[in-house]
């Protein structure tokens, strides 16, 4: 085992370590969850844009449309947590079905654009349908039991989703290694030598979006249990354009990078207010307190400055320069 | 280092606890909840933050010998964030009581939460009238209007001024169909004629063919039941198209920004409800002045529902004698409330509060002398008149 290879694996331990440890080192639940459920999310759009080449811009369809069929099975038919959260990722993948059936036939931009009007059908639908609330929401989501565990407290959640978000990184991370995955990085690399050695490179596309899809409606329907509610926020394309600023600032095509992305946003969505005032009470300058008014701005220029400074993302940039000869090269 | 802000810590406390013994209990705290940012945050956003800060000073700063305190937070139009930041309020950072800003989305997220944390929750921006409907929890006023009150008080009026047949503009979704289906009842009721509708997506850019179709309807009024920008380019093609020099029209869910960017010469004419105008009378006038001084806008009723929500609080806080949430809502629900922005006011037991509501026509160019002068008050309707009977809302605690 390479010194490299062992460091990424240190690192590891060392995230999850903290993860597990973090409620009781005074880090709010619910940030923990809501971080987790986006990272979970990026994680998923990774597969595809990172790996596969591919940027949907359709992934909120997938996400808010997970959230709202599980926030209507725990709510309306009273099923049990496990099974509306499995309806929401079977909704969610045959939502993607039928995207991907569409969209892997096309490249780039005609990608995108081919999604993000699949996924507009969506958003307009969870607008009219009767069951979403429309602009309101549909609230009162009950967390319910697993195996006899209730999820009302927010620390038994915490960990629950950390389970369900350990594993499906896990599995995203197989995915990537196995032949698959393999296969997939070859037809980013150069689709008409994959076509030439035999590979029917559309159906391997299918099957990540299918991946990919599965993924973000899990990480849509944890979202509707933990938080208890689902709204248009969630189907709208800003989401989709949400989980790309992610993915980007984290590192596009790295194991961590999403994770590090959905940390950084996420807390600064939240934490802007007490970071400003922090700032306005070490340094004096009353400028520092209205940063809790301009978070989107805020948000805006550390895009600009991703993409103009370190265009591999935060991981994908330090493994360019510190992770040796496999990061540099892709 | 870890000894060196342990023993710092522990020298101020000891330092704040002798120096102020009345404050053990630290700061009353009020949180604020909104958009600071996004499309609705000229109409509450940092303007509101503004009032809210003017009703701490002019309530003098302490209430039962502890300091009043204000947090903020801007919740981008997004309801995760709204309710996992309330969480954090009412749960770790001892908030008492919670304004909630716009967006119906983010207030209804919330406010189950200020019933498990047993908190008073007012919501001034947002206007979906379910927020005291069977959702109500006996913790969450809905306090400056409802989108019910608005639409019922345009339709009642604008039938005694005339328009006896009216055609419905309508968004297409949840918001605008009820919207309609308000207005319709009091039309209805009150003998008038609905010849029809059309629906528009929400977003649509343009209107000419709904407009075509409302001209050859007939009908003398044409409402809009829409918001925000879809009312705003509505308004205007209506002027465009020649509609307004036929039909009346009624705008079911306007506010003076809307107006405002739509400009008097397209608007003239049009009949609104607000809850509350910054020309409405002298004190409405003067406090305007204060909050120009600060924000230079005139205020909006959601800025001005801001600052009587705080003020109606602390009063309740010092009936109370206590911050405790039960006690403080007990005393809010049995207050009679009058001040720059309520007239007549009291809380029904769903938490809905009852307070007069104005029908208001838009002013021509020619009759408006300064600038955000825009509207004549037509009549002043009753607060029970203007929000219905309670049997309409469905809560469980109305009865």
């Amino acid at each position: 085992m390479s010194w490299r290879s062992k460091a990424q694996l240190s690192t590891m331990w060392l995230i999850l370590l903290l993860a597990v440890a973090a409620p009781w080192l005074g880090m709010y639940p619910v940030l923990g969850m809501r971080i987790m459920s986006f990272a979970l999310f990026a994680c998923a759009f990774n597969l595809m844009a990172g790996y596969t080449g591919l940027i949907s811009f359709g992934h909120a369809a997938l996400f808010g449309g997970a959230g709202y069929v599980t926030g209507l099975a725990l709510t309306s038919w009273g099923w049990p947590t496990p099974a509306g959260i499995m309806f929401g990722v079977f909704v969610a993948l045959v939502i993607g079905l039928a995207m991907g059936v569409l969209a892997v036939r096309r490249y780039g931009i005609y990608f995108s654009m081919v999604t993000l009007a699949l996924a507009q059908i969506v958003y307009f639908y969870c607008l009219q349908a009767d069951f979403t609330g429309g602009e309101d929401g549909l609230q009162g989501i009950p967390r319910g039991t697993l195996f006899g565990l209730s999820l009302q407290s927010d620390r038994v959640m915490y960990y629950v989703m950390l389970v369900v978000f350990v594993a499906s990184w896990w599995f995203i991370r197989r995915i990537v290694r196995s032949p698959f995955g393999q296969i997939l990085q070859a037809v980013r690399e150069n689709e008409p030598r994959a076509i030439s050695l035999g590979y029917r490179v559309n159906r391997y596309k299918l099957g990540m979006f299918l991946l990919s899809a599965g993924f973000a409606g899990l990480a849509g329907a944890m979202k509707a249990v933990i938080m208890g509610f689902e709204t248009l926020t969630d189907v709208h394309w800003s989401t989709s354009g949400m989980v790309i600023l992610l993915t980007l600032v984290g590192g596009l095509g790295t194991d961590l990078g999403p994770i590090l992305g959905a940390v950084i946003i996420t807390v600064l969505e939240e934490k802007m207010g007490a970071i400003g005032h922090f700032l306005e009470h070490i340094t004096g300058v009353h400028w520092f307190a209205s940063l809790n008014d301009n978070v989107s701005m805020i948000n805006g220029a550390i895009f600009v400055l991703c993409v103009l400074l370190f265009r591999r993302g935060i991981v994908g940039t330090f493994n360019a320069r510190w992770g040796g000869a496999r990061a540099a090269s892709g | 280092m870890k000894f060196r802000h342990v023993a710092l810590a522990a020298v101020l406390t000891l330092g704040f606890a002798t120096a102020a013994q009345a404050q053990v209990k630290g700061p009353v705290k009020i949180g604020f909840i909104t958009d600071m940012s996004g499309v609705y945050s000229s109409l509450d956003g940092p303007g509101g933050t503004a009032a809210i800060k003017m009703a701490i000073h002019d309530f003098g700063g302490s209430v039962l010998g502890r300091k009043i305190e204000l947090v903020t937070f801007d919740h981008q139009s997004k309801a995760d964030l709204a309710a996992a930041k309330a969480k954090e309020f009412f749960s770790q950072d001892g908030v008492d009581m919670l304004i909630g800003g716009t967006n119906s989305g983010a207030m209804l997220a919330i406010e189950p939460l200020a019933a498990q944390y047993k908190k008073p929750f007012i919501v001034i921006g947002a206007g979906a009238s379910t927020i005291v409907g069977k959702q109500c929890n006996g913790y969450t006023s809905l306090y400056a209007y409802n989108t019910t009150a608005l639409a019922r008080v345009t339709a009642g009026a604008v039938i005694k001024h005339g328009g006896r047949s009216w055609y419905f503009l309508t968004a297409d979704y949840a918001f605008g169909k009820a919207l309609e289906v308000d207005a319709t009842k009091v039309v209805e009721a009150d003998g008038g004629k609905v010849l029809g509708h059309v629906m528009a997506p929400l977003g649509a850019s343009n209107f000419s063919s709904y407009m075509l179709q409302a001209q050859a309807s007939g009908a003398d009024v044409l409402a809009l039941a829409n918001a925000g920008g879809d009312a705003a380019n509505s308004i205007k093609q209506a002027t465009q198209f020649g509609v307004t020099k036929k039909m009346k029209l009624a705008g079911l869910l306007l506010f003076i920004t809307d107006i405002h960017s739509v400009g008097l010469p397209a608007a003239q004419g049009l009949y609104l409800t607000a809850p509350w105008y910054w020309n409405l009378n002298a004190e409405s006038r003067a406090w305007s002045k204060r909050f120009y001084a600060q924000m230079n806008a005139m205020p909006s009723f959601s800025q001005a529902g801001d600052y009587s929500a705080a003020l109606s609080y602390l009063k309740a806080v010092k009936a109370a004698g206590t911050t405790d949430g039960a006690k403080v809502m007990a005393e809010l629900h049995k207050m009679k409330v009058n001040d720059m922005f309520i007239h007549n006011g009291s809380m029904r037991p769903s938490g809905l509060m009852i307070h007069d509501m104005y029908l208001m026509q838009v002013k021509t160019p020619a009759e408006s002398k300064e600038p955000w002068d825009y509207y004549n008050v037509v009549q002043t309707v009753p607060g029970n008149e203007a929000f219905g009977p309670a049997a309409a809302y469905g809560c469980p605690l109305d009865k």
